[in-house]
């Protein structure tokens, strides 16, 4: 509005980005050249700004076209959109994949995180710096830069690398290597295009396994594929049964939440159900960012169909008539296949109008993250989906009362919702026959670190984690465990004389673990382990979305004193800096309003104060 | 109106309603506070209209912006009264009940068909009655007005136009209803609701009334008052020009320049006899003044009162010593008054009050200890158990109704008196912006990011038939006088309209351009539709 940034006009070619998403302007006000009409009207208010949650895409759009965001371009898009360029700027600034300063189209992610790391991810930064430069700076032709990045949902492949080319080509020109070499990055930064990606999942087959029994088996672009395998099946006995019968099915299997709060998912569903207000809407949580996690990614790349015909019985259960599925903007390829699943969907009629022939309505629209691990958080979610900055809302009101744009919101997580078709396949009693009587179903665990066989694992719930490293074909030759991180970044450590814990919601509480997003990252007697935690402080300091006070100030005061305990020669600070990260810690856990600032000192905690496992020399 | 002069809306309300019209007010520049509130409501649901020439900050923020040719607020508003009456939407039962003059302002209005103020206003006439019925079947409507209303020849007939579209559809007295002038100080409410108004005792209490006269003559010591209107700012100049007014007292107030025709304002200040000027700074009126009285600021370096635009009285403390010389204003007018052979002796600001509470009723029962209780207190408030007055009027709901009739005034359209010609075809008008305040006085000290120097804000389709560029140095001539200004483009304008400020009469004397053709009434001139000419500069002959 009145207050301008001064970045000049914008180019047309930034004008053409963005009206390549919004369509043509309609007035001078909204943009566009001066017409006759301009001169003594104007339309706008609440209808203009009933559009801000299209600023995400629209800056996806500068970024995927430009390479970078300008202040011209920014401004440009304000008046499209009816928003203050300070309010933008400070939207565009939250976000980590929106460049606001110019820089080279083509950028390369390089994942430094903690799988990552394990693979050798530091001597691949190393190398890229001598033949590159630092990372952040245009190299010598001035057409590439590499940036060090946090979790790319590859661990079973590490250490990753993302490509990202601006240009006419969009976002399409995204590309991964994984895993990455040099000689790989290289040959991308020299216009060569990465080799295709990789093939199934290790259990690929397997008779066992229930989510993955399609991934690697239906092609992930064809609906007939899907429907051979039974695909659509659990939607019709929905339709059947409706939306009362689907709730206690749902109910009666006992599912909990696989997103990590483990909330149980019938009795969200029958909330969002009774709610009087309308619209309701459903968002998929797929921003799957805790590092070491990548199951969403996986079923989403190989049974895209999956995933929306769940979205679909939601809805339907629960009266929303429009989807979005967030997906972080790290994954490409899963949001290529949801987009086609969708259309295709779409064509075939069991989704939009009259979805079955039942007059039924309902839609998804994909939503792509930004770089901001904070928005898996939900409430963090639904304000990046309405065009904010992705800070977390004070609970309650929890979200089945006022989520999204302030209405009943049913949220779940990709896996929790692949798990519903299942329990309407096979029924209710069937699914909670599998795994512990309070945790039901089978469950996706993401292994990577220092195991023989990374990858994607499905195993019943109360599967022992000893059993599941086995599977995943144990430590390397002549190595010994260190460690185990579960639960990612957010969780915590376990040690060899706890690696017959059970993997069920009850037996990792019972040892004060959680199983959090399924990361199960193995560290043997190798990994560095100082440097790891180190990262892990950098990550939580990184993420904190600033907004409230002691995750803000906590992460950094953690950082630093875990940098001191793990750094300093002297240790005669060690005790009052010990003391110092419990006190911090307790202060994120019972101050910060939602899970990161909460779950910020876990994993730090166990390892140092807990377990003693660091800087105890 | 209908007897109080103040807004009749609280800040709550504006919270709370479902239509507002912001009819010649910037408010998200010149009104922060208020539009603060209006923002909730905005985000509560309100539709918002903004009816203004320029489409400003504020009107970004409506659904609807009418952009009117300066003047022709009444042929927008009388057409507007057309439309709902021929819709049906008249509210009837309210009209027979708490109005009188609906027959005369009925059959004025109807010379105004929506083809007419189309042509008078610019405005299309589909969204002119959009607008009307939109207003009439709200709920909860309210109107809220500035400058662009007041500043006019007509000012007073304006505002009565507005009036007569709240009467007209019961949108007054009622929660979420109104009509409210926005006040742009903290305190412009405050200074009429004391008395500084030509015709009024402090509380609004009439002067001509021998009843009044007589309870203010007993309560001090048997003076005597002129029992003839005073003079309003306009006509004080006018009587300098006379030569009836000889000598002036100026307090807080730069009309050397503030007043519309600059040149002669100047010259009155300093042809009179005796100037004495009271400010906390040297203004330029400081600067013409024989005697310069150096005040302390009313703001937190005084005890007293202030009242802002929802008739809120509110105290304000002194948290500083003023700087040495500067004396608080009681002190420098009971000193005046000693001067003058009247001892007042000291009083506090709470005796003045306290004076002030006896002897006016509607500031009777706002005692200072209330007043810090209940956070301010909104006239009326006739007693010490009275919690104040949310809004005004509900007595026209009250059947029958209690007090006067509220009348409707059958007004005429009547175009700026500065008429467009092809020697001067560009309308001038002028307003304020976020970050300056008037003349400057109180603003040009501090440094602000949004400022930039005067300019005269153009279409960029005049700078383009004129052959003038982006921040080229132009002279702008009026019918008064001629300045030297740099051009700004400014896309929001249509062509052939301009804007200036006059936050900065040193580099750019705007008021010399501007007409002081003043409306009889109240006395504002005409600041927001002058006729200009931008003529190239052409380089000075090489000798």
């Amino acid at each position: 509005m009145d207050i301008r940034t001064t970045g000049g006009p914008p180019t047309a070619e930034e004008i053409a980005a963005v009206d390549g998403y919004l369509g043509v302007p309609e007035s001078l006000w909204e943009g566009g050249a001066r017409a006759a009409q301009d001169d003594h009207l104007a339309y706008g208010g609440r209808a203009a700004r009933s559009r801000r949650h299209l600023l995400l895409p629209v800056l996806h759009a500068l970024q995927d076209h430009i390479g970078w965001v300008s202040r011209g371009a920014l401004e440009y898009a304000c008046r499209r959109l009816a928003i203050p360029p300070a309010d933008a700027y400070g939207v565009a600034s939250f976000y980590a994949r929106f460049a606001l300063e110019e820089r080279p189209p083509l950028a390369v992610h390089v994942c430094d995180d903690i799988a990552c790391k394990c693979a050798g991810a530091d001597d691949l930064c190393a190398a890229l710096e001598k033949g590159f430069g630092r990372a952040g700076t245009a190299d010598a032709g001035g057409s590439a830069a590499w940036y060090r990045s946090p979790c790319l949902g590859l661990c079973d492949r590490a250490p990753a690398v993302l490509v990202e080319r601006a240009g006419a080509a969009g976002h399409h020109a995204d590309a991964r290597i994984a895993p990455a070499t040099y000689d790989a990055v290289n040959a991308v930064l020299n216009g060569g295009r990465p080799a295709a990606e990789p093939g199934p999942p290790p259990q690929t087959g397997h008779g066992a396994v229930r989510l993955l029994r399609r991934v690697g088996v239906v092609d992930p672009d064809s609906i007939d594929s899907y429907r051979q395998v039974g695909g659509y099946r659990a939607l019709r006995r929905a339709l059947e049964i409706g939306s009362e019968g689907v709730i206690r099915e749902l109910t009666e299997a006992k599912l909990l939440g696989r997103g990590g709060a483990a909330f149980p998912t019938g009795r969200k569903w029958d909330a969002v159900s009774k709610v009087p207000v309308r619209p309701h809407y459903l968002v998929c949580n797929a921003d799957e960012s805790e590092p070491g996690t990548f199951k969403d990614r996986v079923l989403m790349e190989g049974d895209p169909f999956a995933v929306v015909e769940a979205m679909t019985i939601a809805a339907l259960a629960t009266g929303c008539d429009q989807g979005y599925l967030y997906v972080r903007v790290e994954y490409p390829l899963a949001r290529r296949r949801i987009e086609h699943a969708i259309a295709e969907a779409r064509t075939r009629g069991v989704l939009g109008d009259d979805i079955e022939g039942t007059g039924a309505h309902f839609d998804i629209e994909v939503r792509r993250g930004a770089g901001a691990y904070i928005c898996g958080e939900e409430t963090a979610l639904f304000n990046s989906i309405e065009g904010k900055r992705g800070e977390p809302r004070n609970k309650p009101p929890f979200p089945v009362q006022v989520g999204l744009f302030g209405k009943p919101t049913l949220v779940n997580n990709v896996e929790t919702l692949v798990n519903v078709l299942d329990i309407l396949n096979e029924g209710s009693a069937a699914f909670a026959k599998i795994g512990t009587s309070d945790s039901t179903g089978t469950r996706l665990f993401c292994l990577s670190g220092h195991v023989r066989a990374p990858g994607l694992y499905e195993v019943p719930m109360g599967t022992t984690l000893r059993a599941l490293v086995e599977l995943a074909g144990g430590l390397r030759e002549g190595r010994t465990l260190r460690a185990v991180l579960l639960g990612g970044a957010a969780g915590s450590f376990v040690t060899e004389a706890q690696l017959d814990v059970p993997l069920s919601f009850e037996g990792t509480r019972a040892i004060g673990a959680t199983l959090g997003s399924g990361a199960v990252i193995v560290l043997d007697d190798t990994a560095e382990l100082e440097q790891l935690l180190l990262r892990i402080a950098r990550f939580f300091r990184d993420e904190s979305c600033g907004q409230c006070v002691p995750c803000r100030v906590g992460t950094v005061r953690q950082e630093e004193a875990l940098t001191r305990i793990l750094g300093e020669r002297d240790k005669s600070r060690r005790e009052s800096d010990i003391t110092l990260l419990t006190d911090i810690a307790q202060a994120m856990r019972d101050a910060s309003i939602c899970g990161l600032g909460q779950t910020a000192a876990n994993a730090i905690g166990s390892a140092v104060i807990q377990l003693k496992m660091v800087g105890t020399s | 109106m209908f007897g109080a002069g103040g807004g009749t809306s609280s800040y709550r309300e504006v919270e709370e309603t479902d239509f507002v019209i912001l009819w010649g007010s910037n408010a998200r520049e010149t009104h922060p506070i208020f539009f603060h509130h209006l923002l909730r409501g905005v985000r509560r649901g309100a539709r918002l209209v903004a009816v203004d020439p320029r489409r400003t900050g504020s009107a970004e923020w409506a659904d609807i912006w009418l952009g009117i040719d300066v003047g022709s607020d009444i042929s927008l508003a009388n057409a507007m009264a057309r439309e709902i009456i021929h819709a049906g939407l008249a509210n009837t039962e309210f009209i027979a009940r708490a109005t009188t003059g609906y027959e005369d302002f009925a059959s004025c209005v109807e010379a105004y068909p929506l083809v007419r103020a189309e042509q008078e206003t610019g405005v299309p006439a589909a969204a002119i009655k959009e607008v009307a019925l939109a207003y009439a079947r709200a709920d909860r409507g309210m109107i809220c007005w500035t400058l662009g209303i007041t500043e006019h020849h007509n000012a007073t007939d304006n505002v009565l136009a507005l009036i007569n579209l709240a009467l007209l559809t019961g949108k007054v007295g009622r929660y979420g209803c109104g009509l409210n002038p926005l006040r742009g100080q903290n305190n412009v409410q405050g200074g009429g609701d004391m008395g500084a108004i030509p015709a009024r005792f402090p509380g609004f209490q009439d002067l001509q009334d021998p009843k009044i006269h007589a309870k203010f003559s007993s309560a001090w010591g048997g003076a005597k008052f002129p029992t003839k209107k005073g003079y309003h700012l306009s006509e004080m100049f006018e009587a300098m020009e006379h030569g009836e007014l000889k000598s002036a007292y100026i307090v807080g107030e730069n009309p050397a320049r503030s007043e519309a025709d600059q040149t002669r304002a100047v010259r009155l200040l300093s042809g009179l006899d005796h100037l004495v000027v009271q400010d906390i700074l040297l203004t330029q009126t400081a600067e013409l003044a024989h005697v310069v009285l150096p005040a302390a600021a009313g703001w937190a370096e005084s005890e007293g009162t202030v009242t802002n635009s929802e008739r809120r009285v509110q105290r304000v403390r002194r948290a500083l010593e003023p700087p040495p010389g500067a004396r608080d204003d009681i002190e420098l007018i009971c000193e005046l008054a000693k001067r003058l052979g009247h001892d007042w002796g000291h009083p506090t600001a709470e005796a003045v009050w306290d004076e002030c509470r006896s002897l006016s009723p509607m500031h009777a029962g706002m005692s200072y200890r209330r007043l810090d209780e209940l956070g301010g207190i909104q006239w009326p408030c006739y007693d010490e158990n009275h919690p104040g007055t949310e809004f005004l009027h509900a007595r026209l709901w009250k059947d029958p109704v209690e007090g006067p009739l509220a009348p409707f005034h059958a007004v005429e359209h009547d175009p700026p008196v500065d008429l467009l010609t092809e020697e001067f075809p560009i309308r001038l008008t002028t307003g304020r912006r976020l970050d300056s305040f008037n003349t400057g006085v109180q603003t040009g000290g501090y440094s602000s990011p949004l400022r930039t120097r005067e300019a005269l804000l153009i279409s960029p389709a005049d700078g383009a038939r004129l052959g003038i560029d982006d921040g080229e140095r132009v002279r702008a001539s009026s019918r008064r006088g001629s300045v030297e200004v740099p051009v700004r483009f400014d896309a929001s304008l249509r062509p052939g309209l301009a804007f200036m400020t006059l936050h900065f009469p040193d580099q750019v004397a705007t008021n010399v351009l501007t007409i002081d053709a003043t409306d009889p009434k109240s006395g504002t001139a005409e600041f927001k539709a002058s006729a200009i000419r931008i003529d190239k500069l052409v380089a000075a002959p090489v000798t």
